[in-house]
């Protein structure tokens, strides 16, 4: 015979006494079990569904960057670097150039570490009579974007004209009727007409292209330019006079003007687009936190509730098994049992309950957790979360505190019972 | 020499209605061993109080005791306790067996009170002296009073006490099963113990070697 043999037959006795107590052990491993289980849970959607949102804001800004890009081509460029001695009352009056820097500048800009420019079109532009049609025109010779080295490589805005083809505005195709694959001779050279664009309602509705080669040669400006387009910079704001500077600074005895001031508010509203991408992501993120905050406030005042409430109920409990077995008490202590041997009785069986009730408490709470997190639809798949030692210890050790501290007061209590009181009034 | 010696006991019991119940008052007795003792009396004349008193379980308020030539109420009460396991048996009316445990382990108890080594083999002993060996396993539910009894005699003897203190030890018995505890209790003290028996009941004092008449003041 053992103590713990007479508190195992005395669990086994008094049934329903221990099923209660262990019942409230239960409930509260459970709860704390399943707050912990839950809030990881939490956790764990959240960091996903937030890398999930900013995979989805990454994919948004690259669209709406392409998007953009091609906004802001159709509505015009955003930088025109032109020579210093470029009279500007000529392009805005006339629509054209006539001073000339050398093509070797653009290639300097796309050698250099500059970063707040995208796109560079070195161009010839002229205005002139096309003298086999007796139509006034503007010819625009291209070679399409100059790649900027140190950057990551760009989607073409603009497709090159190919040597020998040529693309005719909008205007111009209506009144010479050409079509694509058509031959037409200029200034005493044959192009054949690769396509035309659409009304665009500008000066490119009057404008030919033709390649950058072939125009300066047509217009005796063998390695020159008259400007370099540089689209969609980023100047949106403040920052234009910096990049001024930066620009003047790579290319000595030029000018930068800004173009096309709706190309500017859809370059700022590109820029405020992203930061409100950004600003949803950031409130995502808020709102998460948020609720997780309130989770883990909920947590931590219903874990602290429900532990109270089932120490008190296993102090109740266990001042019942006291009051029930005091002629047991009597007649131990009355045949030499000590105080400390009474409290072990009562301490050990506060123990068991403790130990056991942590497990199936764990058990409970953890899957418990675990379903309601998942949603009861795909719970068997995501069911069970694995056992997770240190939530398990901390349920073992949180269990023995309540169930010994439950009991500890009626251990007390039976361990001061006097036998001769006891066996006298029974 | 004595093996209990009470001298000039009283005891006082103090109660919040009426104030003092004076229980004892001025009771001198010595218990030799081999010595039977019977204290009869009317009911509520202090025989309980006097036995309980003489197992160390109840301070008097006057007097003294003797135990096997140590005053019990001199010690600290774990100390009062493994004294009580190592020299004093307990047999009541009620039996005051543990309800839940078999009759070999209900025999077994004071064995973890005294850290008794031999006590299952004394045990299977003393079950098969009693006449219980067939109720081992039985729990005290499954008892009649006579086999309840005879454990709760078997249990008192276990840690082979000097004085066995019995209250009313036959008061829910027939008259067959008091016999066989008297007669247990009379071959106890022909073996060397003590015991001091406590009865309001003429038949079972007749079996002592002394009787020693309490009266209600």
């Amino acid at each position: 015979m053992s103590l713990w043999k007479l508190i195992v037959r005395e669990m086994v006795h008094r049934k329903l006494n221990f099923l209660f107590s262990l019942l409230s052990v239960v409930i509260a491993v459970a709860c704390l079990a399943g707050a912990w289980t839950l809030l990881q849970a939490d956790e764990r959607d959240t960091a996903r569904l937030l890398a999930a949102k900013q995979r989805e804001v990454e994919a948004a800004g690259a669209e709406l960057q392409e998007a953009m890009r091609k906004i802001t081509l159709g509505l015009g460029f955003n930088l025109l670097i032109v020579p210093q001695d470029q009279d500007l009352n000529e392009l805005h009056l006339e629509g054209g150039l006539s001073s000339a820097m050398p093509e070797e500048y653009v290639n300097r800009l796309a050698h250099s570490k500059i970063v707040t420019v995208n796109h560079l079109l070195p161009s010839v532009v002229r205005r002139l009579t096309w003298p086999e049609q007796n139509i006034p025109i503007i010819l625009q010779g291209t070679r399409g974007e100059v790649p900027i080295l140190h950057a990551d490589p760009k989607k073409p805005l603009l497709d090159a004209v190919p040597p020998g083809r040529i693309v005719l505005g909008y205007q111009i195709q209506q009144r010479l009727k050409l079509q694509p694959g058509e031959k037409v001779t200029l200034l005493g050279r044959e192009f054949t007409v690769l396509k035309a664009h659409d009304e665009r309602g500008t000066a490119d509705d009057s404008t030919v292209w033709i390649h950058l080669a072939e125009a300066q040669e047509l217009l005796g400006m063998k390695n020159l330019i008259h400007a370099i387009l540089a689209l969609e910079c980023h100047c949106a704001g403040e920052r234009l006079p910096a990049i001024r500077q930066e620009v003047m600074g790579i290319l000595p005895g030029t000018q930068v003007i800004e173009r096309g001031p709706p190309a500017l508010a859809r370059a700022e509203a590109r820029s405020r687009a992203q930061e409100n991408a950004v600003a949803a992501l950031q409130l995502e993120v808020a709102s998460r936190l948020q609720l997780r905050r309130q989770h883990e406030r909920f947590a931590a005042v219903l874990v602290p509730v429900v532990f109270t409430g089932c120490l008190l109920w296993i102090g109740f409990l266990a001042f019942g098994n006291v009051r029930d077995r005091r002629a047991e008490i009597g007649i131990l202590r009355a045949i030499g049992y000590r105080a400390g041997q009474i409290m072990t009785i009562f301490l050990g069986k506060a123990a068991i309950l403790g130990l056991l009730g942590a497990l199936l408490g764990y058990l409970l709470g953890a899957w418990g957790g675990a379903f309601w997190s998942a949603g009861a639809e795909d719970a068997p798949a995501a069911g069970w979360p694995g056992p997770d030692l240190g939530l398990m210890a901390v349920a073992a050790g949180a269990a023995l505190l309540l169930a010994v501290f439950g009991s500890w007061i009626p251990a007390l209590w039976a361990a001061r019972q006097d036998p001769a009181n006891v066996l006298q009034e029974t | 020499m004595a093996l209990l010696e009470l001298t000039g006991i009283g005891k006082t019991y103090r109660t919040g209605r009426t104030g003092e119940v004076r229980a004892l008052d001025g009771i001198s007795l010595s218990l030799a061993p081999g010595e039977f003792t019977a204290v009869q009396g009317p009911s509520g004349c202090g025989k309980t109080t006097l036995l309980l008193i003489s197992g160390g379980l109840l301070a008097p308020t006057q007097g003294r005791v003797l135990l096997d030539r140590q005053d019990p109420y001199a010690l600290g009460a774990d100390r009062r306790a493994a004294f009580r396991a190592s020299r004093l048996g307990f047999v009541f009316q009620q039996f005051h067996l543990i309800p839940y445990l078999s009759v070999i382990d209900n025999v077994l108890a004071p064995a973890l009170a005294a850290g008794n080594p031999d006590g299952r083999e004394r045990a299977e002993e003393l079950v098969a002296h009693f006449g219980l060996h067939s109720r081992r396993l039985h729990v005290p539910g499954e008892l009649s009073t006579g086999e309840r009894q005879r454990t709760a005699l078997a249990r008192a003897l276990l840690n082979r006490p000097k004085l066995l203190l019995a209250d009313e030890p036959t008061g829910n018995l027939d008259r067959e099963n008091a016999g066989i505890v008297l007669r247990h209790l009379v071959e106890f003290a022909r073996s060397g113990g003590a015991v001091l028996l406590v009865s309001h009941d003429e038949e079972s004092v007749r079996h002592a070697d002394r009787v020693v008449r309490l009266r209600r003041s």
